[in-house]
């Protein structure tokens, strides 16, 4: 009988087979479970288009009309890269790359037409979720991107094999991923990891993180206030200071215009507090990556961790931006006052102030005047912030030039940048040295894994003065307006129905709880999978009994794993046919066996007419061989074989007693 | 048998009723019901007077179907076996009147003397379980079961049915002369069409729908495939053979083997079931290249099964 060649020929290139209906759908659907994420970081009119040429695709599928043509498409391509040009004015780096890589998925549904076509896009695919990584690494990605993994591997199963049902090729995908799985686990733990990522990121690829930064002005930190993203995550080793005591010291700001503090000159050499005596405590912190120099700890640092330097204003630093989430062990002495030592030219600088506010300034001298000590002043300055009427609020009017005299004197109403900032101005004005310190202030221990979580929304400023004898000491003017937000946290110091962020409200505590469980999750994973650093996958193969591997060991185990796991995966799928054949040769055994008795079992003769013509002949046979054809029906025809019939069948055939023809 | 069996059902009692009036043609009865239960077919190529109508009319009754007979002539149209519209001066519009097609189990008695046309109207009608007349398509009642009978000789002024249209069928078979017993009891006998008239329905038709659903359900093993397999290969490379079996022909074996295995009351396929069915299912889709043109359907079967080792 003739067979026909597949596919036809035109010139000398083979044609690849058009897709059947069933096929396409596979594809829109694993295109458009790709690009689902997209939608939260890729450009609006981008995604309108996507979904425009998505939904045309599909009513072109649904009224089986013919695809657009070349020049139309060509039209497309040049519109869509200019708009991606305009958008982010380059091509380059990782956002306009994802964003044409976008693009390209949707147009190629628009010309898709042969298993060639598909197969492009299946691998657009993968790639693009791949890309989704760039922009997030949560646990939540990495599971809507497994779960989209099955899907597209089910789509490129189609294309090899279109008459299964959506059920069969999702489960065939599935079984193939879950085959993948230990492959994935062996090379997740014994790949030799490098230090940071494996390849360079384009610049853009750090913008839009939140965090502190480097200049305060009013507004600065209630903004940062409404955030509910967590800043770092700290564990500590042992009992954990109370919550007032967690000054968390960020980037210290000196010099000042009348509206915005900027850090000031941070070179020069410090002692760092000895950690051997006194209150030390030791922890270590999770940062969340904010794309800035500072490290946060608690005041004061007493260590330093890898690549860090402690500036002259005791700020710690790190030698590159925080691009990826980092951990360092920290310890850090409570009750350690620094700057005895300070210079002259440095105590000058902490007294610079610009020559506005006068206001404040005409308050501030005449407060010096009335006061005997610094000490004093201070109190003075305290207890004008107590028993005048100023307000704690996250929204305080908005402030102009003489932002400090308008505070004071006008609206009396500000969040901690506004009192820290006063203070420090008041200070400087009445002569005594003073800046202003950003952090973090308390903190949320949460029960489920016992990490204390840090959110922006801790976010604070205070004063630092600097005393005669003393040093550096801290004062914070919103523990005097408002002591519940140190004592208990922002939720409980700003009047009710401010705009909270959600997860910060002291009301739905279910909420709260489940929260807490959620972050213990989510720390895991950032502490286990993503926080695998090459540190941490030395501790863990040490643990496994790996002593001291470097690299090559542990390319060889992974080489020999893989090698072993491969080899278990064949004999699993082997497993049934050799199964099968052992069946087939106890089959034979026994022909052979009664062929001795010139009963051998023809080739074409089914197992119930053998075991028939055996009985008629040999009438003392026809119970075993009754029994031995079920045994082997039940293997070789029917539904389930077990490994228990199959050892039956090989005993009775053994075991089958023939004697010698009469 | 030596495995499991499944519980007797109401077929069994079918085929023993049925054997009591056809006389001395079990097998014949078995393939008959084998081959509605696989929802085909049934060729039935003999000369007049061995029982042919008899056995259609005993089984549609004891499934409590009901029955049409259609004797083809020459001069038939295909609305002779459709149905035609006619005006309704009453109603003033047209109104349908079903031809004999519309039965649940259909004697076409001599095809082969039916025109081309009126041929490919029934056979349309086989195919789609349907038919199209001015426009309006009717559905055909379920279970639809056509026998179609054909005498092998005299062929002057007939139309043999093509080999495309012979594929239609799921089986083709033959009734043959009764033994002597059988037909010493025949002739002693009742007359067959009283017995027939007092027949009473085994199943009913809800039931033979299940049962038709449940040949699907019989179990065929990989190793059952590899035989079929082999024996479609064999007919295909084999010279003996003008063209070999088709993947149609190769589905309908299985079909077939299913529902038998399922009257032989068991749950799986065995290569034995493929070779019960193999005269009656490849007989007339295989042509023996030469040598032999009056070979019978089971001379061309034992022949495939014994060139064929089971896998």
């Amino acid at each position: 009988m003739a067979t026909s060649t597949p596919g036809k020929v035109r010139g000398a290139r083979r044609v690849s087979p058009a897709l059947t209906r069933s096929q396409e759908l596979w594809l829109f659907a694993c295109a458009v479970v790709t690009l689902l994420p997209d939608v939260e970081y890729a450009p609006v009119w981008l995604t309108v288009a996507v979904a425009a040429g998505i939904v045309w695709r599909l009513a072109l599928w649904w009224r089986r009309a013919a695809l657009p043509s070349r020049w139309l498409l060509t039209f497309l391509v040049v519109a869509g890269s200019a708009g991606i040009f305009f958008t982010y004015r380059q091509f380059f780096g990782k956002d306009p790359g994802i964003a044409l890589l976008i693009l390209f998925l949707a147009l190629k549904l628009l010309e898709m037409r042969s298993v060639r076509d598909g197969l492009s896009v299946i691998f657009l695919c993968y790639f693009l979720l791949l890309t989704h990584f760039l922009n997030e690494q949560g646990i939540g990605v990495a599971g809507f991107t497994l779960t989209a993994l099955v899907v597209v591997t089910a789509a490129l199963a189609s294309l090899g094999h279109a008459g299964r049902s959506v059920a069969e090729q999702l489960r065939l995908s599935a079984v193939m991923l879950a085959q993948a799985t230990p492959f994935m686990l062996v090379l997740f733990l014994l790949f030799p990891r490098v230090q940071g990522p494996l390849w360079g990121m384009p610049a853009d690829a750090y913008s839009g993180m939140s965090g502190l930064s480097d200049t305060m002005s009013p507004g600065s930190i209630s903004n940062l206030s409404l955030s509910g993203e967590i800043a770092f995550r700290v564990k500590f080793d042992g009992e954990a200071p109370p919550k007032p005591a967690l000054y968390w010291r960020g980037p210290v700001l000196t010099l000042f215009d009348g509206r915005t503090w900027r850090a000031g000159a941070r070179q020069g050499k410090v002692s760092l507090p000895d950690t051997a005596s006194g209150r030390t405590f030791r922890y270590s912190v999770t940062l969340e990556p904010h794309n800035k120099h500072w490290l946060f700890a608690l005041e004061m640092p007493g260590t330093l961790p890898p690549d860090a330097v402690l500036a002259r204003d005791y700020q710690l630093l790190s030698r590159m931006p925080v691009r990826s989430r980092i951990r360092y062990e920290m310890q850090s002495r409570l009750d350690f006052v620094p700057g005895a030592e300070e210079s002259e030219a440095s105590l000058q600088s902490h007294l610079n102030m610009p020559a506005n506010n006068p206001r404040t300034r005409a308050l501030a001298m005449q407060w010096r005047s009335e006061s005997a000590t610094d000490e004093a002043l201070i109190r003075r300055m305290l207890d004008h912030f107590r028993q005048e009427n100023f307000f704690y609020t996250l929204t305080p009017p908005l402030l102009g030039e003489n932002s400090i005299d308008q505070f004071l004197f006008d609206t009396r109403r500000g969040f901690c940048e506004h009192f820290a900032s006063a203070f420090v101005f008041a200070m400087r004005a009445a002569g005594v040295p003073a800046r202003v310190v950003t952090g973090y202030q308390g903190g949320e221990q949460n029960p489920v894994d016992g990490y204390l979580i840090v959110r922006q929304s801790d976010a604070h400023a205070w004063a630092e003065v600097w005393l005669k004898d003393t040093g550096w000491v801290r004062i914070d003017p919103t523990a005097a307006i408002a002591p519940s937000r140190i004592e208990a946290g922002l939720a409980s110091a700003v009047p009710a129905g401010e705009p909270l962020p959600f997860f910060v409200r002291a009301d739905l505590s279910w909420l709260r709880d489940i929260r807490f469980r959620w972050d213990a999750v989510t720390n895991s994973w950032n502490q286990w999978v993503l926080g695998y650093t090459p540190q941490r996958q030395r501790e863990v193969l040490s643990r496994l009994g790996m002593r001291e591997p470097d690299w090559k060991a542990m390319t060889a185990v992974m080489a020999a794993l893989c090698g072993l796991l491969l080899l278990g995966l064949t004999f699993w799928t082997l497993h049934k046919r050799i199964h099968a054949d052992k069946t087939v040769r106890a089959w034979n055994r026994l022909s052979r066996r009664l062929a001795r008795v010139g009963l051998a079992r023809k080739d074409w003769e089914g197992p119930a007419d053998y075991a028939r013509r055996v009985a008629l002949a040999q009438p003392e046979l026809a119970r075993p061989m009754e029994t031995i054809a079920a045994l082997y029906i039940e293997l070789r025809y029917g539904k389930l074989g077990s490994k228990a019939t199959q050892q039956q069948l090989h005993g009775l055939i053994a075991n089958l007693e023939i004697a010698a023809p009469k | 048998m030596p495995t499991s069996r499944l519980p007797s059902s109401p077929i069994h009692e079918a085929i023993h009723h049925a054997g009591r009036i056809v006389l001395g043609k079990e097998r014949q009865i078995r393939l008959a019901l084998v081959c509605l239960l696989a929802r085909g077919h049934l060729l039935i190529e003999d000369l007049p007077g061995v029982g042919k109508t008899i056995l259609a009319h005993v089984l549609a009754r004891l499934l409590g179907l009901n029955f049409h007979r259609i004797q083809c002539t020459a001069d038939m149209l295909p609305a002779d076996i459709i149905g035609v519209s006619i005006y309704d001066r009453n109603s003033g519009g047209f109104q349908f009147h079903p031809g004999p097609i519309f039965a649940q189990v259909i004697l076409v008695d001599e095809i082969n003397r039916a025109t081309p046309k009126s041929q490919s109207a029934l056979l349309e009608a086989m195919e789609e379980h349907q038919v199209t007349c001015e426009g309006e398509t009717r559905p055909l009642p379920d279970p639809f079961f056509v026998i179609a009978t054909q005498n092998p000789y005299h062929q002057i002024g007939t139309f043999p049915l093509p080999e495309s249209q012979l594929d239609r069928f799921l089986m083709r078979i033959e009734m043959g002369y009764p033994d002597q017993a059988a037909e010493r009891e025949l002739l002693a006998g009742a007359d067959r069409r009283d017995m027939v008239a007092s027949l009473n329905p085994c199943l009913e038709p809800g039931e033979l729908i299940e049962l038709q659903r449940t040949v699907r359900e019989v179990h065929v093993s990989a190793a059952l495939i590899a035989y079929v397999q082999a024996l479609a290969e064999h007919t295909r490379r084999s010279p003996d053979y003008e063209a070999g079996l088709s993947p149609r022909a190769a589905l309908a074996l299985l079909r077939a083997a299913r529902a038998w295995a399922l009257i032989d009351r068991r749950d799986l396929v065995l290569p034995e079931d493929i070779q019960a069915v193999l005269p009656a299912v490849a007989g007339h889709r295989l042509h023996p290249a030469s040598g032999a043109p009056n070979a019978s359907a089971s001379d061309i079967a034992a022949a495939l099964i014994g060139a064929v080792p089971i896998p």
